[in-house]
This record gives C-alpha cells, structure tokens and sequence, in this order.
C-alpha cells in the first residue's frame, strides 16, 4: 500500500510555513483577476524542462496505479490463498507485491527527486527576470513604491509561486489520479461498497466548506490585529529613546497589551478553526473504515463480498480520503500563487526606462561643460517644479545651488543624471544633448554625493571599490586617504576589511559621508554633484570633508548643494534657487552686494556674529 | 535545545490546559487504535463465524467510538491552540516589556528591525513549536507505541519479525532528521543572503544607477540565487525521497505479514484473516507517524534558531536600573548638576573609552553650550545627565547627589529634551504635543506651540490642531516637525533643558525660527545645548569644547576667542572669509 496515511500536514506543508516565519498566512486567499493569463506566462519558465516533466508525469502516473494495486493484490492474497487455505502461489503474490512496492515507491521518490530540480530551476529564471527587470526600471518606479512594499511583494509572492510550482501542482495531479484510479478500481470490485463509502465524500465537502468559510473570516479579522499590533512595536521600538524621555512607557505598555490580547483573541479563534480540518477528516477517515467494516461485514455474511475485498477497501478508503481533503488546499494555494504570479509579472511588465540613443557612439571622457536651457519639468502635471531654467557651468567650474527646502535643487541632479526626464528645453553636455547620449555613458561621467549615503552590506573595502570595481587594494587606500577615511577606517576592528552591518548603520554619518567620497574619488568622474554631502555632520568634521571634497572637485565641473552658506562662499557661480526658478546669479562677493534674497539668507544664518 | 526549553516557563500558566489537552489526546488515540480492533473482531467474530449480531453491534459501538473521538480531538484542538495562542502572547508582551525596559546601550546594540522580527517571527515560530508539539508531536509517538503493543498483542509472532524493521526505519528517520537541521539552516542563510541583495538594490537605486553598476549587481544577485537554488533543490530532495523510503518500509512489512502470516495461518491455523488485516492496519499506523516525526524535527530546528534569537533579548541585562531605595526627587526643583571625573565605555572596559576625566559643574539656570566634532563625545555627555546611559567611572551629582542613587522616573521628570532626531507618534498634532503631559489643556496646547513658533503653521495644516501625524511625521517638513518636538518639551515644564541640535537638516529661515523658539524654552532653566554653529552658543554662559572625549576649553565666547586655539579654529571655520571674527 503506497498511500500516504499522513492525516498531519505533510512534510512540504511544515516547511513552507516555516519558511515564511509569519503566523497567520493561511486562510488569507486571493485570487488572481486573470488566472489563466499568469498560467499561460509562468509556462515559458518550465519550457526548457519539458522532456523531465514528461518524465515525471509519467512516473507519478506510474506510482499512483501501482500504489492502486498494492491493495488489490493483498486482497487477492487473503480470499485465495490465506482464507481458503491454499498455500502454494501464496509466494509468487507476495513476490508480485514486493515487485509493485519497489516500482511504486521508486517511480515516487524519482518523480520527486526530479521536480524538485525542475521547480527550483523555474523559480531561479522568474527570480532571474525579474530581477534583471527591476534594474532597468525608471527611479519614478522606486520613488512611487515603496521599498518596504516592494520587498514583501517580491519575496512573499515568489514564495508562493514557489509553493505552487514544487509541490502543488504535483499533488493535485497526483490526488486527481489516485482518486479516480481508487474509484474505478472500486467500482469494479463492488459496486455497494462503493456507494456506501462514497457516502463520505458529501459529508467531507461539507465539513471543508464549513471550515474554510470561518477559518477565512477569522484570519481576516487576525490579519487586521497584527497589523494593528504591528504598527503599535514599531512605534514603541523606534520611539523608544522619547518615550523613556518623556515617561511615557506606562500608556505605550498599556496600549500594547491591549492590541496583543485582540490579536490572542483572534487568533484563538482563527486557528480553532483552521486546525480544525485535520481531526475533522481524521474522524472521517475512521467513518470511511467503521462504514465499510460494518456494511462490508453484512454484505459478507450474505456472500455479497469477500474479505479481501473489505481489507482492500479499508486500504483505498485512506487513500481516498486524504486527496479530497487535500484538495481544496491546493486549490487555494494554487490561486495564491497565480495571483502572485500575476504581481511579479506586473513588475516585469513595466516599461523599462528607454534609452532614446541605443545607437549613440560611445561617449569619451567629457570636459565638463553643462547648459541647462529653458528645461522645465514637474513629477506630476498640476505642480510644476522646474519653471524654465537656464544656467551654464564651464568645464572645472563649482556651482554652487541655494535655495529654501522644496526650490528644486535636488531635482535638478534628478535631471542631470535622467533618473528623471525633463518635460521640455534641453540639457547639454559638452554641446551634446544628454538624450542623444546613452545613459550608462552619461552616468559614468557624473559623481554623486548625496546626503544620504547608501552603503552595501560589504566590506569597506569592497564599498570603496564600489566606485571602479578594478580598482587595486593600494587605489582604493589612495582614495580613502584622499577622503580623509584612513585614519578612522584604520581604527576599525578589520581595518579595511571590516563587514558593515545593514547599511553601513556601525558607522557614524560622517564616516559614512568620507566612505561615499573615497567612492567618488575612485570612480573619477569629470562631474561632480554633491546634494548636501556635509549636512548632518558637525562642523569640524565637516572642515574635514569640505577639504576632502576640494580636493575631489579639481578639475571636475561640480555642483554643490547645501543649506551652509559657509560651505559655498568659494564657488565660482552661486545660483538661488526659489520655486523652479533662478533668482540670483554670481559670486559670494557680488550677490551680497545685491543685498537680495541672499544676503537676507545670509544674515540670517550668521546674525548674532557681528559683535 | 536548551535554548528552546528554556522557553517552556511560558507553558507554566497553561499547564492545566496542556496537561488536558494531552489527556484529550491520549484518549484520541487510544479509539484510533481500537477501531482495527474492532474491525478485526467485525471479521473474524463476524463475518467468519457467520454472526450477524456481532457485525451489527461492533458497527453500533465503532460509531459510538468514533462519534466520542470526534468530540475529544475537538477538544484537544480547542485547549492547544489556547494554549499555543496564550503562550504566544506572553512571550510578545514580555519581549515588549524587556526592550520598553532597556536603556540606551540596550538599543543601540539591537535595531529596531531586528527587534520587530523577534517580537512577531520568532514568537510565532517558537508559538508554532508549542502548539504541534502538543498535537502532533505527542500523538505520533503514543500512536507508535500504541501500536506496537496492539501488533504485539494481536500476532506476537509477526510483531517479532517486524521489529528489526521498525528499527531500521527509526534510523532512517533518526539520520534525516539530523541531516535536514543543518541543510535548512543554510538554506535560510541563503535566502537571506539572496533577499539582502535585493533590499539593496530597491533601497540603494540611486547608487547602482549613478554608478552604472547593473552588470555588476546582477552577478551578485545572479550568484546569490545559483546559490540559493542549488541548496534549495538539495533539500527538497532529501525531503521527497523520504516518503517513498518511509512506505517502501511499511510495504515490505506488509509483504511479510501476507507472506509469513498467511503461511503460518495456513500451516498452522494459529492465526486469522481478521488478525492479518488488523495487524496491516496497526503497521500504518507505526510508521506513518513517524514521518511526522521528522516535520517536527525541522520544527525544532527553526525554533532554537529563533528561541536562540527571543533569549537574547529577554536574557539582556537593563543596563541602567534604580537602587533599591532610590530618592525621588522633589518636582520642579533648581539643581545644579555636576560631572565629578566622569569616563564612559561603550561596551564595558573593553571599547576604547568615549569621555575620560570629564569634570564639569553647571549651576541652576545656566546655559551650557557642548561644542566638538563628530565622534567627541558630545552627545554622550549629554546621554549620561538623563541616565540613558550609566557613567563607567567617576559620578553625577544632582544637588549632591549621585543620580545612580535617584529613581530615573523623578530625575527624568525634571528634564525636557529636544532629540537630535525628531519623533513623533501617530496621533494628532495636539496628542504630540501633550505627549510629555496627557492632562495638558487645549490652552496649554496652543501656549506651548505659540512660543515654539509652531501655532502658525499648524494652523495652516488641513485640520490645524487635529491634524493627523503620518506615520514618521512624512507629512510636516523637517523644521515643522522640531517645533512640535520643542513645543513638545515646553510643555512638560522641565527644569532642565537638553536640545541636542539638529537644526542642520532644516534651512536657514526655518532655523531662525526655531532659533527663536529655544530662546523661549530656556528662559530660565538649566540647559545643555549640543551645538555645531557658533552662533548657537554665542549667548551660552558657558561654552564647552569637547575634543577626543575631553574637555578641552571652557568659557564664554569672548574668553575662548582669546584662549582656545579649537575655539579659534571652530570659530574661523564658520565664519568662512566672510566676517573674519570681526
């Protein structure tokens, strides 16, 4: 008898909740809006394994219909042999037996072998599309999803195709088959017996339906408590420094318990229910056995059957039971996967950012010169950002960009480097328009430091080099010594070699700042932008970057972005920026002279000191 | 495994709901083994001895059976999952009440990410443990046991025979289970592996993109998911060929009972067919659950990794705690505060140490201005007045006293502080603001915002005071958020002031105002100002150059102009070429 008695979740069950970690996964159904279309898409990634799964089919075809004649012929072992008391041919059954059992289970642990290979390989191409996608997509694709958002999605439905593809779909072939091999070789047996058993199948749909439908309910209204819950940690943990404070630990302890004991209650209730399914069929299993013991045993007395038969249909009669309990699982799971399937492709689905000169020649390195001429641009139509902007930086020039928070200066680099797209005038380089300059080779001309300085889970070593993956070890100290980092790179625990934690979070802001400059001093670009490289530093570390940073803009046309006048007052043109627009253009000397918006800034920011 | 049990204290108040649970259990398997038993009697008491009164009346019984185990396996349902919910939420309430408890030096050794997943994952999981240990953990082995002694006691001379067999499946089982821990474990390292390049590359876009560095991305993403894959087609294999391994026994013993039972039934008519197929059933009933042994086993091996992961948070000593008989300070006293050769280690005496000798005496009402560069130790000085942080040598004295000896909750009542990094709760604005005092009226409210320069804005907002705070405050600007974390502070009327500046994220104009607003809020208190512009401590009393986590000169502005090279240094750097310290 090759069936499965599991009446626990099976082995694959287990470790897919494991994997996912979150208590509360199940229950929760969604349901793809085109099922068939993310099935026709998720094929091309089975394609190359079309032979193996041929193969495959087959051999689970082959282990159901010998698993289906295990119990027959133990059947036929027992009515003509053992009960009639015939002893020779007795062996060559049990022979035939074993023969069925070593084929049934090989064709069973071969299939397995081989899907887990082809499902693993599958997944490994979606991951690899969609990956690949997700790199040539537009920064407005990033900026309106957030990263966060993106994750779960990502991860949360290739599991779920994941699921589907290894295990489900096997199951369900493997359940629809059994099934129908059990009934007919039931049929054939004895047609009473059948009907009589089948008497369980209405009552285990009823039970299923019943389950689901609570188990649905309850897991919804889980859901909504550990979200609840979730956003109530997440503020008490990252507030926690204020909450200490302003003592205020009490109402937060408070407000906890009380969205914990709505999470306890749902979840008492949720998994009642969705747990329930198990012993319920359990006990189903054991009506499908009392049922046929007890009708089989009449029917036997009146020599309808034999007892064979019985033994035989008490073995189906698991066998039986278990797929159809199954089954709506892998309904459920298979409609979470499609519906997954149907997000991921969404993403692969996105346009990708174009490149309007796939053609252009290569661009080599530039000198440096950038006009900005008439460009205006808005995220969004209604709220216009850039309003028709002009400006020209000569090749070695700094520019330096002021302007009240929200005056698009960071938009402007957003421009230069086509993370966005200008609406209209035009944005050149050394007299060529970037449009009609690919991007990658536009990009390789352009440094960036930026106030946020995005550090890899690397070594410093291999975040330096970030910069120009060549680099030799004694360049990528060079730069760092550039930078000012090798003193204090020098005091880590590994030195060079020492791994950053999510982030770069065991660093301080200004080391990580130095780290980001070490990077652009590497990759030695002819444009330099810096958007407030220095701000959330003090000011004598931020001597110490400024130095840095002049040192990394010799010879390159830099744009400065910064709240600190002080940090600008050498730039050789100084362009106020306020609403889109430019209000005042000149050195340091001459706008103060203007006594305009930026001398009025000016004071401001250095009132008091005239003592 | 120790870490595991060491997490079974969260049973002990559910242990009368256990220890039902398992007696429920217990009887449930118990009918699920007699039903064979009846079965075989259906057979051989019925069928074979042509007794139509015994089938009718085993069929009677098996139904009653059946219909009790019904009702116990929802019982045994029911407590477990009380049970595994219960425990469940005490260990997130006690994961939340340690790090509500922690101090400073607690939190900054563990994120905020890091804490969610142990609070909601890793509970789950150890949750998950408790909960199928009780059904199916201890169903499987009694369902075993069970069996075999009903083998035993229906056919003792097959039960021999099968014995070896048993044991060879038991090793089976014994060496999967051992070889599946580790292979998942590393399968988890890998899919993390794989995720982080993925975070990354969301999170860091603009990087990779300004760098042209997508090729490069894609091969490490690439390598992570070769990586990744192949483990992962490892372990489903492994996985896959255990159920056919595990049948493929169970179908050989079956083999062999037809065999050697149907000869002996034959030969020696000492045995039935009821018994033969009964024995048949009992041989499932053996093995299957060990199956579910080995899922377990993998169970075990995700939940020490995050009970390994819940215990060390619930085992983390809070760093800072008050004495037994700590003082409570008097409310809204003057204090003079004093730094009496104070050092301070972050990580014990083994980390370089951040402050040494730090001698410092503020007297009521001053205003203290702590200059220094990034890493000086500015903001740890600061951390260690409220307690955040216990000094590692030397002492604090408020008023002569040492804070260790003042319960944390009265000195804290006595300090308002402006963090560097605003944050605010979700709530409204007015809820922001009286969050350092609940029972603040409207009028309250509003005075505290006016004299942060705050109420005019907040008028402005959509709905003014009742403005909904967006989760982080994402719909205030920078500089709106800090005048709510002054107003904030001003209302909790503190006597003294901590504003750890951060005025450098918002601009200029902004900052004139909040300039204004602290002017307001330290009227008259006791404040400890960290601060990066000069003309934030121009007006300080006392002015405190912090370098290399020493004092290194202190003063008004004017003597330090004179004295202080660092002063002069700072003071230049400002300044720029612009006013040279006229």
């Amino acid at each position: 008898m090759a069936d499965q008695t599991t009446t626990q979740p099976n082995a694959s069950e287990i470790r897919s909740r494991m994997m996912r970690g979150g208590p509360g996964r199940p229950g929760k159904i969604e349901k793809a809006r085109d099922p068939s279309r993310a099935l026709i898409r998720l094929i091309p990634y089975l394609k190359p394994y079309t032979l193996i799964l041929v193969i495959v089919f087959t051999f689970i075809m082959g282990s159901t219909v010998l698993g289906l004649i295990g119990p027959y012929l133990m059947g036929q072992a027992i009515d003509k042999f053992i009960a009639v008391k015939k002893i020779s041919g007795l062996a060559t059954i049990a022979i035939w037996m074993l023969v069925v059992f070593v084929l049934g289970n090989f064709c069973d642990a071969a299939s397995g072998w081989m899907m887990a290979s082809v499902s693993q390989k599958a997944l490994k191409g979606v991951r690899h599309d969609l990956f690949g996608h997700l790199q040539t997509l537009s920064l407005k694709f990033f900026d309106t999803n957030t990263a966060g958002e993106l994750m779960s999605r990502l991860t949360n439905d290739i599991d779920a195709i994941n699921q589907a593809v290894s295990q489900n779909v096997v199951s369900l072939v493997a359940s629809v088959l059994s099934m129908a091999g059990i009934l007919l070789a039931m049929f054939l047996m004895n047609i009473w017996l059948t009907l009589a058993a089948l008497a369980v199948v209405p009552l285990m749909l009823w039970f299923t339906n019943f389950v689901a439908k609570y188990t649905r309910k309850g897991f919804r209204e889980l859901q909504k408590h550990l979200g609840e819950m979730t956003s109530v940690t997440e503020e008490a943990i990252s507030g926690q420094r204020v909450i200490k404070a302003f003592r205020r630990n009490d109402s937060v302890i408070e407000a906890f318990r009380k969205s914990n004991q709505d999470v306890y209650k749902a979840g008492v209730y949720a998994n009642s229910y969705a747990l329930l399914l198990m012993p319920l069929t359990n006990q189903l299993g054991n009506l499908f056995v009392i049922t046929i013991a007890g009708l089989g045993g009449w029917l036997a007395l009146k020599g309808l059957v034999t007892i064979g038969t019985i033994a035989a249909f008490i073995s189906y009669g698991r066998s039986f039971v278990n797929p159809l309990r199954q089954l709506s699982n892998i309904f459920n799971a298979i409609q979470g996967a499609l519906a997954g399937a149907e997000r991921v492709f969404e993403v692969i689905d996105t346009s990708p950012e174009v490149d309007d000169a796939p053609e252009a020649a290569p661009l080599d390195r530039v000198h440096g010169q950038v006009i900005f001429k008439n460009v205006q641009f808005s995220y969004t139509p209604e709220k216009p950002i850039i309003k028709n902007m002009t400006l020209e930086a000569k090749p070695g020039e700094i520019v330096a960009l002021v302007g009240p928070t929200g005056a698009g200066k960071t938009t402007l680099v957003n421009l230069l480097t086509r993370f966005y797209e200008i609406d209209a005038g035009q944005i050149r380089i050394d007299g060529k328009d970037i449009r009609q300059i690919k991007k990658d080779d536009l990009r390789h001309q352009l440094g960036l430091v930026l106030q946020d300085t995005f550090l890899f889970s690397a070594s410093v070593m291999d975040n330096i080099r970030y910069g120009r993956l060549e680099a030799s070890d004694q360049e990528v100290i060079d730069a760092a010594k550039m930078a000012d980092a090798d003193l204090f790179i020098r005091k880590l625990p590994h030195s060079y070699q020492t791994m950053l934690s999510e982030r770069g979070s065991n660093l301080s802001q200004g080391q990580r700042q130095m780290l980001s400059i070490a990077r652009a001093i590497l990759a030695d670009p002819s444009i330099l932008i810096l958007d407030e490289a220095t701000s959330s530093v003090d000011t004598r570390t931020e001597i110490r970057i400024q130095n840095a940073l002049l040192r990394l803009m010799k010879g390159r046309t830099s744009f400065v972005i910064a709240h600190r006048l002080s940090t600008i007052q050498d730039a050789d043109l100084l362009l106020v920026i306020k609403e889109g627009e430019i209000v005042e253009k000149g050195t340091h000397q001459q706008l103060l002279n203007q006594h305009g918006f930026y001398h009025h800034l000016y004071l401001s920011q250095f009132k008091g000191e005239q003592i | 495994m120790k870490q595991v049990t060491k997490l079974f204290r969260f049973l002990k108040p559910y242990w009368k709901k256990s220890v039902i649970s398992l007696v429920l259990l217990t009887a449930v398997v118990v009918m699920d083994l007699a039903i064979p038993r009846l079965v075989q009697r259906v057979i051989d008491q019925g069928v074979n001895a042509q007794n139509m009164q015994v089938v009718v009346n085993t069929f009677f019984i098996m139904l009653g059976i059946s219909v009790l185990d019904t009702i116990f396996a929802i019982g045994n349902n029911n407590f477990s999952v009380q049970v595994g919910e219960g425990v469940a939420r005490d260990m997130r309430e006690a994961i939340f009440l340690k790090i509500q408890s922690f101090s400073f030096g607690n939190l900054d050794r563990l994120q905020t990410g890091q804490l969610m997943v142990r609070l909601s994952n890793d509970s789950g999981v150890v949750q998950r443990l408790f909960q199928i240990t009780l059904r199916i953990g201890t169903r499987a082995p009694l369902l075993m046991i069970g069996s075999i002694i009903l083998m035993f006691n229906t056919a003792p001379q097959l039960a021999v025979i099968m014995l070896p067999l048993l044991i060879i499946t038991s090793a089976i089982i014994a060496v999967f289970s051992t070889k599946l821990g580790p292979l998942f474990l590393t399968m988890q390292q890998k899919l993390d592996k794989l995720n982080t390049v993925l975070q990354e590359n969301i999170a860091g876009v603009r990087v990779v993109k300004a760098f042209v560095r997508a090729r490069h991305e894609a091969a490490r993403f690439e390598e992570a998911n070769e990586d990744f894959t192949e483990r992962n087609v490892r372990v489903t294999q492994l996985m896959s060929t255990l159920s056919p391994i595990l049948n493929f026994a169970l179908n050989i013993g079956v083999v062999i009972v037809i065999w050697s039972g149907g000869l002996q039934s034959i030969r020696m008519g000492n045995l039935s067919t009821g018994q033969i197929i009964a024995f048949v059933n009992y041989l499932q009933t053996t093995v299957v659950p060990l199956l579910n042994l080995v899922n377990l086993a993998n169970i075990w091996a995700a939940a020490i990794a995050s009970a390994t992961r819940v215990n060390e948070v619930l085992d983390a000593e809070t760093e800072v705690r008050d004495a037994p008989d700590a003082i409570v300070l008097p409310n809204f006293c003057r204090l003079q505060i004093k730094f009496e050769n104070v050092c301070f280690h972050y990580n014990g005496s083994t980390d370089e140490s951040v402050l040494h000798g730090i001698s410092l005496t503020v007297e009521p009402g001053q205003k203290v201005a702590i200059l220094g560069a990034t890493g000086s130790g500015k903001s740890t000085l600061i951390n260690l007045i409220p307690r955040f942080y216990d000094a590692s040598e030397g002492r604090i004295l408020v008023d002569g006293v040492d804070i260790r000896k003042v319960s944390q909750d009265s000195l804290l009542a006595q300090i308002g502080i402006v963090p560097q990094e605003t944050v605010l709760f979700s709530g409204t604005v007015r809820d922001n603001i009286r969050y350092g005092r609940p029972d603040a009226t409207d009028e309250e409210v509003v005075a505290g915002a006016k004299a942060a320069q705050a109420h005019d804005f907040i008028l402005e907002l959509p709905d003014g005071y009742e403005t909904h705070v967006e989760e982080r405050g994402t719909n205030l600007s920078g500089g709106q958020k800090q005048r709510i974390a002054i107003a904030r502070a001003l209302l909790t009327n503190p006597s003294i002031l901590i504003l750890d500046d951060s005025t450098s994220s918002v601009d200029v104009e902004t900052e004139t105002k909040i300039q204004s607003a602290l002017d307001t809020l330290m009227k008259g208190r006791t404040s400890f100002i960290v601060a990066q512009r000069i003309s934030t401590v121009l007006k300080a009393d006392k002015i405190v150059v912090i370098d290399k986590g020493q004092i290194a000169a202190e003063g008004t502005h004017r003597e330090l102009l004179q004295s202080s090279p660092i002063y002069q240094e700072i003071f230049a750097s400002q300044l720029g070429n612009g006013i040279n310290g006229s």
